[in-house]
Order: structure tokens, then sequence, then C-alpha cells
């Protein structure tokens, strides 16, 4: 941990700004399960980037990317909302 | 000009209130708090103060609610006691911990059970390790300048925490004395404008208040609670200076009352100081060397300024309004942390539980060391 921030250091109370977020690389917390997608399939809709509880579903201008694997936690939500079957949950 | 009302300590608390005129005020009623927002309640229904007056379902939902409004940015004021504050207990802590600079009095009564409504410090000590600041009132005056100076060192950017204003449950919330009001317009300056930080209300920039910390950074964030707290001991100083300015009554971190050449001293918070200063007075007048320490600041505790006072005294008797029960009651425990090493002689008292007044024979008992440990107990004596 030698690499965090010191405690006189932090905002105080922890507050956590817009420009510290993507610090936490919460996709260290995905368990089980990693998203994988079949672009042929993709009609993109966006309801999985729509849906993604957190910013896990990357784009292009306007078209479906693929998937940020430093903040996705498995949740699947994305594979349950694609109209298409697009999206697989794949164990890791 | 000096404006002298006889006023309950309860009637003083809410003066201060309605002079500060803080934005937000959630609170829910429990003896013996009661007359404070009940008082303060009438004075906003009147037109006499601006605050929104949140009646929310219970305490924790009381100090919730403060949380937001001090976040948002409004400069907000609460009330408890007791089972009030043990039910608040989970969020003073969280306050703290999200720096909400929230100010609240708190009618001091012992914590069920049996249940009962009267005096004693189990209620504060409750919420001792929270990270709150606890200042502790003598009586109804320094109840209401307590409370002034509370916005001050609550908002201080080296603080930024809740301030705890404490009174004795009825001793002083419902006792009427004489109370020195200061001009309305002289507290609105002294306490001037809520600078909230990172407002919650900011959507140009948006923040995340009380964000989980894994073991890789809430170590980090509780050492820089306490370290907020600890800075609490030189701005109470530097607002005490201020407010002596302001009004000629200064009250800082404790008070030496006739202590310069005394070799037996009592130390006590509350009330109870009163009492004792007076028994101190006639112990003087019959030649005894006797003082008291009464402590003002209980969280930040002030150590090393208790241990200069007290070190050159033979005898310390030190007064627990609360026990630790298979343990050191807190008062005791922290003097006898801070006058380790040295040759004073330190005694522990646990007194007045439930609100079992302590009289001026069981003060001088107490100064002869003649004093059961279990002071006004009935029944064997037993050690503290």
């Amino acid at each position: 941990m030698g690499d965090l921030t010191t405690w006189e250091k932090l905002p105080v109370g922890g507050v956590v700004r817009p420009e510290d977020a993507p610090r936490t690389l919460t996709g260290g917390w995905r368990t089980g399960e990693t998203p994988v997608v079949d672009l042929s399939r993709c009609v993109n809709c966006l309801l999985c980037w729509l849906y993604c509880p957190d910013s896990a579903i990357t784009l292009a201008g306007e078209t479906f990317e693929g998937f940020d694997l430093d903040y996705c936690k498995g949740c699947g939500i994305c594979a349950d909302v694609c109209p298409v079957a697009a999206i697989e949950m794949v164990p890791e | 000009m000096t404006n002298v009302r006889l006023l309950t300590g309860g009637e003083a608390v809410a003066q201060a209130m309605r002079q500060v005129d803080p934005d937000v005020v959630p609170v829910y009623p429990i003896t013996p708090q009661t007359p404070i927002i009940q008082t303060f309640a009438k004075f906003v229904a009147d037109g006499a103060a601006s605050t929104e007056i949140v009646n929310v379902e219970s305490e924790h939902s009381a100090m919730s609610a403060a949380i937001g409004a001090a976040l948002a940015g409004g400069r907000t004021m609460t009330a408890t006691s007791s089972q009030g504050l043990a039910l608040m207990a989970e969020v003073v802590y969280i306050a703290a911990s999200m720096r909400a600079p929230i100010v609240m009095a708190l009618g001091n009564r012992a914590l069920s059970g049996p249940i009962n409504i009267h005096c004693d410090h189990s209620d504060s000590m409750l919420v001792r390790d929270s990270g709150v600041v606890q200042l502790f009132a003598e009586n109804a005056q320094e109840a209401y300048d307590l409370m002034v100076m509370a916005p001050r060192i609550a908002e201080d950017p080296r603080v930024r925490l809740p301030v705890l204003v404490c009174l004795d449950g009825f001793t002083i919330t419902h006792s009427a004395e004489p109370v020195a009001l200061l001009p309305d317009e002289d507290v609105a300056r002294f306490v001037g404008a809520y600078d909230v930080q990172n407002s919650l209300l900011e959507s140009a920039r948006p923040s995340t208040h009380g964000p989980f910390a894994m073991p890789d950074y809430y170590f980090e964030l509780r050492r820089q609670q306490a370290a907020a707290l600890e800075a609490a001991l030189d701005v109470l100083g530097e607002v005490a200076d201020d407010f002596e300015r302001l009004s000629g009554r200064w009250h800082g971190a404790l008070e030496r009352y006739r202590m310069y050449d005394a070799t037996r001293a009592l130390v006590a918070l509350g009330s109870t100081a009163g009492t004792i200063k007076d028994v101190v007075d006639e112990l003087r007048e019959e030649g005894e060397p006797v003082g008291l320490v009464k402590l003002v600041a209980f969280r930040p505790f002030p150590a090393e300024a208790l241990a200069a006072t007290l070190g050159r005294c033979d005898r310390v008797s030190v007064l627990d309004r609360a026990d630790s029960p298979g343990g050191t009651p807190p008062l005791r425990a922290e003097l006898a942390a801070a006058l380790y090493g040295s040759d004073v002689e330190l005694a522990g008292h646990v007194y007045g539980l439930g609100g079992r007044d302590l009289h001026p024979p069981d003060v001088r008992a107490l100064f002869a060391g003649t004093a059961d440990p279990y002071v006004g107990l009935r029944g064997e004596r037993c050690p503290v």
C-alpha cells in the first residue's frame, strides 16, 4: 500500500470528487463471471450502457465498443437487458 | 448593554439558538432536553428565527437529517438526552467521520436501565470515542455561552466535527438562573456565515460523501478524524479568547478555581463544579489549601494542561458521574494517564448516578480523603 495517499493528504472526510473516482479500480471486486460480447449480433441499442450501474460499458462515439473491466463487477445486468443476446457472462 | 434574564438552562440554550439562527434543526423531543426545542420552536413559530425545524420520527433520523443538512450547506443544530443519544449513537459516529459540523445540546441524563430521567453523564460517555467535541457547562450561563461558541469550533476548517454542549439534566436544563444575553447582532457577527465545503447541492462539481473505505483507507481516515479532534483544543482556546473579548467571560478547556497554591484538588465535570466551588471557598476561609479543576472540554481532553496544574498537588480526587462496570470510570482513567509518572496521589470516586445529589458535606469528605469510593451509595463500601 506504499503508493496510496497518506492521512494528511486525503480530502477531509474522505470526500471523493469526480476527478478522483477513476483512481479506484472497483473491477477488482469482480467475482465469478466476466461479460463477453458477440459484436456480430450487437444492434447498438446501448441498453447495456444505459443499465450498467458503473461505467463499465465503453463507447466509441455513439457506438458500442466493449467493457472496461477495471470497473466491471460482473453483475450481469448488461447480458440480462441485451435484447439480442449478444452478451454472455463467462466464468473467469 | 447587559441584558440579564431569568432563564432555565434549556431556555438559555434556546435563546442562543435563536441568536445563531441555524438553517436547519432536525430534532425529536426527550426529557430533559424538551424545554430546549419547545422554547426554540416557539421562537421559530413567532418569526424570531428563520430555521427549518424538521420534525423527525426518532433521534436516529434527527442526526441523519442533520448530516444531510450540514453537508448540503445549512448551519445545523439539534438536541437530545440519554436514550435519544443512545438511539442516535450510530449516526453520531458517522456525523463525525463525514466531518459534519453539527452543534448539539445534550441535556445529560442517566441511561436506562433502570429507566430514570435525572442527571448523570453516562449518555455523554456512551459517545466518548465517537470523535465529537464534548463541552460541559457548569450552569445556565455557561450553557448559553458554549452554544454561542460551538458553531465557531465545529465549523473551523481545522476541526469540522460535531460539537456537543452538555448541560446537566434538570440541574441546569430546568433550573432558572440570571443569564446575561448578548445582543442579537453581536452573536450573529461572532458566529458569521457558515462556509460549507463540497456542498451536496453543488451539482456543477458533484462529490461523494461517506464513501466505503476498505482496509487501504479506513485507518488513514480515522487518523485524520483524530487529528481534527486534537486540533479542536487550540481552536477552543482561540474561540474562548474571542468570546471573552465579546462578553467578558472566558471558557477554555479547563477552569482552575483557587488552584494557585492548592495541595489538594478535585476534578469534576458539569454543575457539580458549582457546589465544589462553594465548599472550596469555605475551606479556604478555614485555611485549607484546596482547589478545583473544572473540566469544560472532555473531548478533546486537555491532558497536558491538567498535568501541569495538578502535578503540583499532593492529592487529587477525580469525580466521575458515570461508571465503567468491570473497568475504570472514564474521567479517572484519563486523569491516571495524564498524571502517569507524577507523584500525585490520585483517588477516584463515582457519584451522582441517576440524579443523586452531591451535598457540601460529601465535598468536604472528598477533600478530607474520607469519602467512600462510591459517594452517597448505601451499603457496603466498594472499591472504584
